[in-house]
């Protein structure tokens, strides 16, 4: 089964995708900044990476730019988690590599309908 | 699958009452350095996961409370706004509200609506006077509600969708928008080959391809457009519909038909459904979870549990180790037993301080309160005062935290109210505008020390001696040092109406601090400097079940002595024994003079025959006074675990509780400052500074 990273610095937000997710049988790694998610990106491989946008030490904007970077992740979906009061993130997160993403607040089934059409 | 998200709100109402916290920090620093943007994005942050996890976890009052802050702290990280003190006290305000809010959605009590819609009103104010640009576009941007075509539903649409070279590398796979739209109805493709290159030339991470697609369906143009959104500025995406059917009659043309796949974007109505869903469920649940809330509950650290966990395997091998010199014990195998032993006691031990360590929190869970308090006194005192805190890290037990909250509260409160002089007042001193208040807290022994100190005024020695005097604690002609003399704010009765003021006067005064820090086994000292500030000292034992203690044998009995109370045990030297006028027996250590009583005397037992010649004499110090307390013999040092006397028998003056010995038999646990009190009963002693006079004369 897939395996999909999820960054967020909010706790309860990383373990309701994490939750929803594993459920649906996923395998989930969980890092709570880009930093951490880098280093869990390279450590291991992912199919499918979520990542909340504002966060600590390294936001998701610089974190899509570092996966993009790296030859394994060129190709590898990333969705940004952004909230419909910032849209321009949507932009500065296309221009640094994005593949898409999803508007918060979304329920559990809005993120799994998400995630399955984008891993098929 | 049904998926039910409110199992996380306990973990999203700890977190967001962290990043509250985390909040109030930040903004008193933002008051120090406006300009410190990554301060301010701290702030904005915290603000945004919020109403992030509320709008998720459907908490809509949280959301539209919290956004309004958002957008205000928005405006000031991309400095479009001003950060000024009156915006800073608003957002404290906010934050306060917010966590009143949030306390109460926790518990399932009564929200305070007037305040919550007042700060709200506040916030909206302050957020529509925009104070330099215009006010930027509201940014609750609800997508617009799709258009209903004018001639009537197509029957379908023909798309033609031209990838941009460099699509695929963001990670954009056409196949899942083919997928997505085989979902709204039947869709037929055609490749356009035309742009593919000479195999040569041939970049395979670039996308040559594009198609035209037929989509037999009944959506209407932004559900087709939703498909595409990730990559709209991608591709070159044209959308024509297709009219050679009439629409069926069936299909009612102004309602928006829901497609069986919900588009990736939401769209208005699903967004507003996923609003309302939550908030339906919200009532019956919170009762649940309030049930949960309710019990007390204490954060430890992984580390602290791994170590208990790690000491509890090495007490299973010793376990084992001794379960098998069980089996057929052999005389040979004493020293095995003996090692045995020796391990179970190091494990026993280890096992001890593994579990009390859980207990222990760091200091900064008392301390994080301080520098709200302090930015709020001095704003209403019209003083300036800055906090440093320092040995916030120092661990201290969870009981003991919660019960010096209180004295520190007052401490700090009497700090900016009597001790930091007024800004002009300084100037004229010669002293920085600013008075510096400094919170340190660090381990001494057995104990914790905490120093709340200042470099204020300094404390008033003649008129606190002219107050003294007139309160009756001291008689007009007593020979009092310095510290003495300040010892005397601690006396009941000395707090009196003409130093009580708003900030500080709340029927509150020294002499309750110092009994409250007596009651956790504590002591309280001050020392002070006229002119250049005050500091006072607390001093803690670091919990209150297990104690340090000296045991002492008199007669047939042992008693434990505290052993933070001991300065120093000796042999009694019988000249240097004195009794004077009113028959309290004194006895010369070095210099001083210090009063001694005898337990047995004390306590009516039967004690050893010879005791004035080979007794040793304990000195304890409580109250910052010194006493001898006559014992037969020292039999040493050991940590005792605190038995309450009080919860099965009743309080005995002078025994502060009682332990369970080694061998089994109980002991009684000394209170100092009881057993003082107890010894002045019992000889008439008075305090020993007004003694302290003829003494010295006798002498």
């Amino acid at each position: 089964m897939a395996s999909i990273l999820a960054v967020d610095d909010s706790a309860s937000m990383r373990q309701m995708v994490a939750f929803t997710l594993k459920r649906a049988g996923y395998d989930v790694l969980e890092a709570q900044d880009g930093q951490e998610a880098v280093a869990v990106a390279k450590s291991k491989t992912v199919n499918l990476i979520l990542t909340d946008v504002n966060m600590p030490k390294m936001d998701g904007i610089a974190l899509i730019r570092a996966l993009r970077e790296l030859p394994t992740y060129k190709f590898t979906p990333i969705l940004m988690l952004t909230t419909e009061s910032a849209p321009e993130k949507k932009q500065e997160g296309k221009a640094a590599g994005a593949t898409g993403w999803l508007v918060k607040p979304f329920n559990p089934e809005q993120l799994l309908a998400t995630i399955q059409k984008v891993l098929g | 699958m049904a998926i039910d998200i409110t199992q996380f709100r306990q973990v999203f109402f700890e977190e967001s009452l962290e990043g509250l916290d985390t909040m109030e920090s930040s903004l008193l620093h933002l008051d120090e350095d406006a300009s410190d943007s990554e301060v301010i994005n701290t702030i904005f942050r915290a603000a945004h996961s919020i109403k992030g996890g509320s709008a998720t976890f459907g908490f809509q009052e949280l959301t539209s409370f919290t956004h309004v802050m958002e957008n205000l702290l928005d405006e000031m990280r991309a400095g479009r706004r001003q950060v000024t003190p009156p915006a800073v006290a608003l957002l404290l305000q906010a934050v306060d509200c917010l966590r009143g809010m949030m306390l109460a959605l926790q518990d399932n009590s009564a929200v305070d609506q007037p305040r919550v819609d007042d700060l709200y009103a506040q916030l909206e104010a302050l957020w529509h006077a925009a104070p330099d640009e215009s006010a930027p576009a509201p940014a609750p941007t609800v997508p617009e509600a799709p258009e209903a075509s004018p001639q009537g539903h197509p029957r379908g649409w023909h798309i033609t969708f031209q990838p941009h070279l460099a699509m695929l590398r963001s990670g954009n796979d056409p196949v899942r928008m083919f997928r997505e739209l085989t979902d709204m109805g039947t869709l037929t493709t055609r490749v356009d080959m035309r742009q593919l290159p000479p195999l040569t030339e041939l970049d395979p991470e670039n996308c040559y391809l594009a198609w035209e697609l037929t989509l037999e369906s009944v959506v209407d143009e932004r559900q087709v457009r939703d498909v595409f959104a990730w990559v709209e500025d991608e591709c070159g995406l044209t959308l024509t519909p297709l009219h050679a059917a009439p629409v069926p009659d069936t299909v009612p043309v102004t309602a928006t038909p829901t497609p069986a796949a919900t588009p990736p974007a939401p769209t208005a109505q699903a967004e507003a459904a996923q609003a309302a869903a939550p908030e339906r469920r919200v009532n019956g649940e919170r009762r649940q979870q309030a049930a949960g809330a309710d019990t007390s509950s204490i954060r430890v650290s992984i580390d602290k549990i791994d170590a208990l966990i790690n000491t509890v395997g090495e007490l299973v091998i010793t376990q084992a180790m001794l379960g098998q010199l069980r089996d057929g014990f052999d005389v040979r195998d004493l020293d095995k037993l003996r090692d045995g032993l020796d391990q179970l006691e190091r494990n026993t031990r280890e096992l001890q301080e593994s579990v009390m360590r859980i207990r222990m929190l760091p200091m900064s869970f008392a301390f994080n309160r301080f520098p709200r308090l302090v930015h709020d006194l001095s704003q209403q005192l019209g003083k300036k005062a800055q906090l440093t805190i320092s040995g916030e890290q120092t661990e201290l037990d969870k009981t003991v935290m919660e019960k010096i909250g209180d004295p520190l509260v007052h401490l700090v409160r009497n700090a900016l109210d009597h001790g930091i002089e007024p800004p002009a007042v300084r100037l004229a001193a010669n002293k920085p505008e600013a008075g510096q208040i400094h919170l340190h807290a660090y381990h001494q022994g057995g104990a914790i020390v905490i120093e709340v100190s200042e470099d204020g005024a300094g404390l008033h020695t003649a008129k606190i001696r002219q107050k003294g005097i007139e309160r009756g604690l001291i008689s007009a002609d007593a020979e009092l040092t310095e510290s003495e003399i300040h010892d005397l704010i601690f006396q009941a009765g000395f707090s009196t109406a003409d130093v009580i003021s708003e900030i500080s006067g709340r029927g509150v005064g020294m002499d309750v601090v110092r009994r409250n820090i007596k009651d956790l086994g504590g002591t309280i000292e001050v020392t002070s400097s006229q002119g250049h500030g005050t500091t006072f000292t607390i001093r803690l034992p670091l919990t209150l079940a297990i104690l340090e203690g000296q045991l002492v044998r008199v007669g047939q009995d042992t008693y434990i002595v505290p052993l933070v109370s001991i300065s120093e045990s000796l042999q009694i030297d019988p000249p240097a024994m004195h009794v004077v006028a009113g028959q309290t027996p004194l006895y010369k250590l070095r210099e001083d003079y210090i009063p001694i009583v005898r337990l047995c005397d004390l306590f009516h037992l039967p004690h050893d025959a010879a005791t004035s010649v080979d007794s040793l004499l304990v000195v304890v110090e409580g109250d910052g006074h010194k006493l001898g307390v006559v014992v037969d013999e020292l039999l040493g040092q050991q940590q005792v675990v605190i038995k309450s006397l009080e919860t099965n028998f009743k309080r005995i003056e002078g025994v502060s509780g009682a332990t369970i010995l080694g061998d089994g038999t109980v002991a009684l646990i000394l209170d100092i400052s009881g057993l003082m009190h107890l010894a002045q009963q019992h000889t008439g002693l008075v305090r020993r500074p007004r003694r302290l006079a003829p003494v010295q004369q006798a002498a």
